[in-house]
């Protein structure tokens, strides 16, 4: 790991991996497409709907990947002051936004059909706001300090207090009795979802999963020029 | 270590004393909060009956927020914290002692005037011993997730705004159990499983926050 803790020599990996990550999730995401518009029957009960399923899934699992890796980095921060993992802590945290609000705006759209309401109020959605609100809040935390050491030192440590919401969003579903279905895919007695369901599924998920890593190194590239060019800029002035 | 623990208890609550309107001011915003309730749904007595339990709790969670800058932010300005840091005592147990006596002097007399508040909003009597009861159990974890927030945002920009915007998510199950015990007082349910989670919820944070509030502040005075 400390291998890669070279900001110059993550640029250049970062830089020839990028185009094939990308290339990679405009693939999957073509082919879930495909798989998840065209080549799936609708649902017996819920009829074409379901397909809203291929995207709001993937935002949902991502949404919560995305907090992992957000916890994970500001630890391996704390931890081993690894000076990579402060700028993707920053740089993760308003992706993973984005994929919570798609997750709750889908889950809406999908709310209003099926339930004949587009939110109510039980604990799976109430959790998944809250993780909305708390990557805001790291947003808002990181961004604060005039001192950008500071501000990562302090994101890092509310990344790792809000980690406890994860747990209670994945077990939300079972702890409370909730609207929202129980887990389909995560099961002892393997997956309930017929292949055809399936597979655009786990495409469109590893789509999602590219696209993240993709826009994750664009920005992580971006955050080290602008530190490199607040240096420069510090050491013109001083 | 007990010596320095009460030694904090009781400059903290002194201070609080002396410039009592710090304390005062939480408490009348309070008040205030919940008052502008009547006013703005309306007077009347079912309505208000209904959502009484949410109104007062949501009151005494922005009341709690309003108190929560003065935790650290003084010590932080005048250099006190830096002597805490290096006080032989864990700095653990003083983020205890200041969380207590943050509970005495913001949360107590939440605590106190939730009653009669709950009387304005024409709450049901039989659900002033769930509230009065849930308050006791739960802002004890309002005072330690507090203390966390308060402690990362120290030296931050508008740190005002940005203390409830991390606080509130964290401690929206003390709300949501908080007036399920009321709500089952009133209907004339059992109140023991919302209030032993409210005990639960508190003890936990008892059990993480004053790590986590003590790591943020050696990080704020690094």
């Amino acid at each position: 790991m400390h291998r890669f803790a070279n900001p110059a020599r993550f640029m250049r990996i970062a830089e020839a991996g990028l185009p094939w990550i990308a290339a990679g999730s405009a693939g999957c995401v073509a082919a879930g497409l495909y798989f998840g518009l065209v080549a799936s029957p609708p649902d017996y009960q819920q009829g074409e709907t379901v397909r809203i399923m291929y995207v709001h899934v993937p935002s949902a699992w991502m949404a919560m990947f995305v907090y992992a890796l957000l916890a994970a980095a500001s630890a391996g921060f704390l931890v081993w002051r690894h000076p990579l993992a402060d700028v993707a802590a920053r740089a993760a945290a308003p992706i993973g936004a984005g994929f919570t609000a798609m997750a709750l705006v889908t889950g809406a759209l999908w709310g209003q059909p099926m339930w004949g309401t587009w939110w109510v109020w039980d604990a799976r959605l109430t959790s998944v706001l809250i993780l909305f609100f708390l990557y805001l809040g790291h947003i808002a935390l990181t961004g604060a300090f005039d001192e950008p050491e500071r501000g990562a030192r302090a994101g890092a440590l509310l990344a790792l207090v809000g980690a406890v919401n994860l747990p209670v969003i994945k077990f939300s579903v079972d702890w409370w009795n909730t609207l929202h279905q129980p887990a389909s895919l995560a099961r002892l007695d393997g997956p309930a979802i017929h292949s055809s369901m399936l597979t655009p599924l786990l495409l469109m998920a590893l789509g999602f999963l590219l696209y993240f890593l993709a826009v994750l190194t664009v920005r992580m590239r971006a955050l080290l020029l602008a530190r490199r060019i607040r240096a420069l800029r510090l050491a013109g002035t001083g | 270590m007990t010596r320095a623990f009460l030694a904090v208890v009781g400059r903290d609550l002194r201070l609080a004393l002396r410039q009592g309107s710090d304390a005062l001011a939480a408490l009348v915003f309070y008040v205030v909060v919940v008052a502008l309730f009547p006013l703005g749904v309306g007077p009347e007595p079912g309505a208000l009956e209904r959502m009484s339990g949410g109104v007062v709790w949501i009151g005494a969670l922005l009341a709690a927020m309003l108190s929560l800058d003065r935790l650290f932010q003084a010590d932080y300005e005048d250099g006190g914290l830096d002597l805490l840091l290096l006080a032989p005592a864990p700095l653990e147990v003083l983020v205890l002692a200041k969380c207590l006596a943050h509970w005495l002097t913001a949360g107590l007399p939440i605590l106190l005037a939730s009653p009669l508040l709950g009387l304005l909003l024409n709450m049901r009597p039989e659900a002033w011993l769930a509230l009065v009861a849930g308050m006791a159990l739960g802002t004890p974890a309002l005072s330690l997730v507090g203390a966390v927030g308060a402690a990362l945002a120290l030296g931050a920009r508008r740190a005002g705004t940005l203390v409830p915007l991390l606080v509130l998510p964290l401690v929206v199950p003390v709300l949501v159990f908080g007036v399920a015990a009321v709500e089952a007082a009133a209907a004339g349910l059992d109140t023991a499983p919302p209030l032993m989670l409210l005990a639960a919820a508190s003890l936990a944070a008892l059990a993480l926050c004053p790590w986590a509030a003590a790591a943020a502040l050696r990080q704020a005075a690094a």
